[in-house]
């Protein structure tokens, strides 16, 4: 409509046009008003996280969302797979939040995705779980106040696994780098530890994500550089044939290796065979005490060939929080502003099954305690997924990189 | 320790032998390709996915039945050889007269059908295979240490290689074949069963697919995806070597395979795109590849 020469004549017409257009804007805010709390899990589906999040979070956040029935409001949960490319992911998060009313998205293994889902999640001002990402970015500079970080992140690792390799004698490393954001910051935060401890970094390979299959030539780079220690700064298929290829070479026999980023589904596909003695770190094991049992074998009745991992106990957990969060509010509250939604979830003492009791930190950081695991030799093993031994358990309280070190821009507010 | 371009030697060396025997891969699937290219016209995208097949068959005959990695390494390319065939009578054959861009489509979809059913069933993380007893261990060379199961791919490879290519080249058979791509309805007035001899040269070409995935199983997890991440570099091998040369393909997988060994030592991150650089300097200068002809 131009402001120039209105008559008389047409201000029905303006007003029949002004209507109009405010029919779909009530429609919406009368929806609104029952509008069933949506919680998206974007998700590998179908490349080399697949199994370490996948079908089974989108399980793991119906289990969750199973437990709020009859509280007063409706939790819908939809899947999706970002291929690991963050355009991919971005763009879902986009359509979910814009079209399909979605309140919440969790899961999202790989890094670099997470990374651009954070972003939306603060632009449109939803709420973004972020359980299968490790960069400590997300609660670093990059975090948000739409963002929490649960089960897991770089830092934890290398402090966890990476010490306790040091510690053991191995004082001079080489990495084997996935080339992207989850493999550089696992990389740098692992050297961090290495040198800080008097130890020595003598190489790398960084080598192109995804679609390296093949890892003998950066196998054999590592070996003749003498260093004592390989690391592994990958993840998924990539170490579970870093791993094969590596005991294949005669690697395992004059070079520890410290598989940095390792959960239970790479152990089980690699083969006790392969994998024992190696050791790694995970926030939650199905079998560390009864409720965890129990509650993977609420699991496994629905994903019974892919176990629970710390990531897939961190959709459960995440998205349990959540809702507690939102029966609290009131449903139509906590979707109105993702922001003040996560500002609850931080200020209440989370509580589950797969994690006991944990908190929160002010940069969306949660706190739970860090176990480090070795995996049985195939006689100790009573059945197919019986394959930690715990070796050592680091407490929430030193687990995760101190607050003043990240650098999130929340903190200095 | 004695050095070449700052690298120490032993280094290079093993590296070139490490290049050899991805090549060897490279070379059994764009040898696969070239045949059915070649002889048929058809660019079979699903050569990937088949090769895929072929280490779950070794998977699964070991699983279910039984039956070990030297009879697997025979049975698995018949059995997905016989699938090829199926494929070809009832949906292949549909194509030849029309554009290869239909036949592109057709396969491409075929792969990703057959893919995402593998993915469902057994998930991406992938099934350990182990290395057969007699090929365990490695043999000390001095300058590496070699996993003798990787010794073995070279032989296998190359012996496979050179026989499918002196069968095409040196044999009445072969002629027969080379003869009905160049004009059909005259070698089929001699008497020759065109019709068939296409299709068991679809079920040929997918058998040597399926041959190198029975090798690769041992080596990689048996991982529906397997097949994917190999595909796209063996279309460029079959592309720098010329489109349908059994040679060309041969060599050019070889060749290419330490190309990129050695791409990994002195510049790990483009070891990917490695390939595809080459292909686009030989596209410029030899459009119609190292060894085909216009």
């Amino acid at each position: 409509m131009t402001p120039t020469g209105p008559s008389d004549r047409s201000m029905p017409r303006r007003a029949v046009l002004g209507g109009m257009a405010a029919v779909p804007v009530l429609a919406q805010a009368a929806r609104a008003q029952g509008r069933p709390i949506k919680i998206g899990v974007l998700t590998d589906m179908s490349g080399p996280y697949r199994d370490f999040g996948g079908r089974t979070s989108e399980v793991c956040a119906k289990l969750a969302a199973g437990e709020f029935a009859g509280k007063g409001f409706a939790v819908e949960v939809i899947a999706a797979d970002h291929q690991n490319k963050p355009d991919v992911g971005a763009g879902i998060a986009r359509q979910w939040f814009d079209r399909d009313g979605v309140d919440v998205i969790v899961d999202n293994p790989n890094s670099g995705v997470a990374l651009a889902v954070s972003a939306v999640a603060r632009e449109k001002n939803k709420i973004f779980l972020a359980c299968g990402p490790a960069t400590t970015d997300l609660t670093g500079p990059q975090c948000t106040p739409n963002t929490l970080h649960w089960s897991y992140d770089t830092y934890m690792l290398a402090r966890s696994t990476g010490g306790a390799t040091v510690k053991m004698g191995g004082d001079s490393w080489y990495f084997l780098t996935a080339d992207y954001a989850f493999g550089q910051q696992l990389q740098k935060d692992t050297s961090a530890f290495v040198v800080g401890s008097g130890g020595k970094v003598l190489g790398a390979s960084p080598y192109p994500f995804p679609g390296t299959t093949d890892f003998s030539s950066f196998l054999l780079s590592a070996q003749a550089s003498r260093a004592k220690v390989l690391g592994l700064a990958n993840a998924g298929t990539d170490t579970i044939n870093s791993i094969k290829q590596a005991a294949e070479f005669g690697l395992t026999k004059t070079m520890q290796i410290a598989a940095l980023l390792m959960v239970i589904n790479d152990v089980h596909a690699i083969g006790q065979e392969t994998a024992q003695g190696l050791i790694m770190t995970e926030s939650f094991y199905w079998d560390l005490n009864e409720r965890t049992r129990a509650w993977t074998r609420r699991v496994v009745a629905l994903s019974p060939t892919n176990w629970p991992n710390m990531c897939h106990a961190g959709v459960y957990s995440s998205c349990l929080h959540y809702l507690k969060t939102v029966a609290q509010m009131g449903a139509a509250e906590a979707q109105a502003s993702g922001a003040a939604t996560v500002a609850r979830m931080k200020s209440m003492p989370t509580e589950d099954d797969c994690f006991g009791a944990g908190s929160i930190r002010a940069d969306g950081r949660t706190l739970f305690p860090a176990y480090l695991f070795e995996v049985k030799k195939p006689s100790e093993s009573k059945s197919e997924w019986d394959l930690y031994k715990l070796q050592a358990t680091t407490p929430a309280d030193e687990a995760w990189r101190p607050l003043a070190q990240g650098g999130c821009p929340l903190i200095k507010a | 320790m004695f050095m070449i371009f700052g690298i120490p030697g032993p280094l290079l060396f093993g590296q070139l032998l490490l290049g050899l025997i991805n090549g060897a891969f490279y070379a059994l699937l764009s040898l696969g390709l070239a045949v059915i290219f070649g002889l048929l016209n058809i660019v079979n995208f699903a050569h990937g996915a088949l090769f895929m097949m072929g280490a779950f068959c070794a998977w699964m005959l070991l699983e279910y039945l039984g039956i070990g990695y030297w009879w697997s390494l025979l049975l698995a390319p018949i059995i997905i050889g016989a699938f090829g065939i199926l494929l070809e009578k009832t949906l292949i054959s549909r194509l030849y007269k029309l554009d290869h861009l239909y036949g592109l489509l057709l396969t491409f979809g075929l792969a990703m059908v057959i893919e995402g059913l593998f993915r469902n069933q057994y998930g991406s993380s992938g099934l350990p295979y182990r290395i057969p007893p007699s090929l365990q261990g490695a043999t000390d060379l001095g300058f590496m240490f070699m996993p003798n199961y990787r010794g073995w791919v070279v032989v296998a490879a190359a012996i496979v290689c050179f026989t499918t290519w002196a069968l095409i080249e040196r044999t009445r058979l072969g002629a027969l074949l080379r003869a009905a791509t160049e004009n059909a309805p005259l070698v089929q007035s001699f008497g020759v069963n065109v019709p068939r001899m296409v299709t068991l040269t679809y079920g040929a070409g997918v058998g040597l697919a399926a041959f190198a995935g029975v090798l690769a199983a041992p080596i990689y997890s048996v991982n529906p995806n397997m097949g994917s991440n190999f595909i796209i570099v063996v279309f460029a091998v079959v592309v720098i070597g010329g489109m349908g040369s059994i040679l060309g393909s041969i060599v050019t997988g070889f060749g290419l395979g330490v190309v990129e060994g050695l791409t990994k030592v002195f510049y790990p991150q483009a070891s990917s795109t490695v390939i595809f650089v080459v292909m686009a300097i030989v596209l410029l200068i030899r459009p119609a590849g190292l060894f085909g002809r216009i």
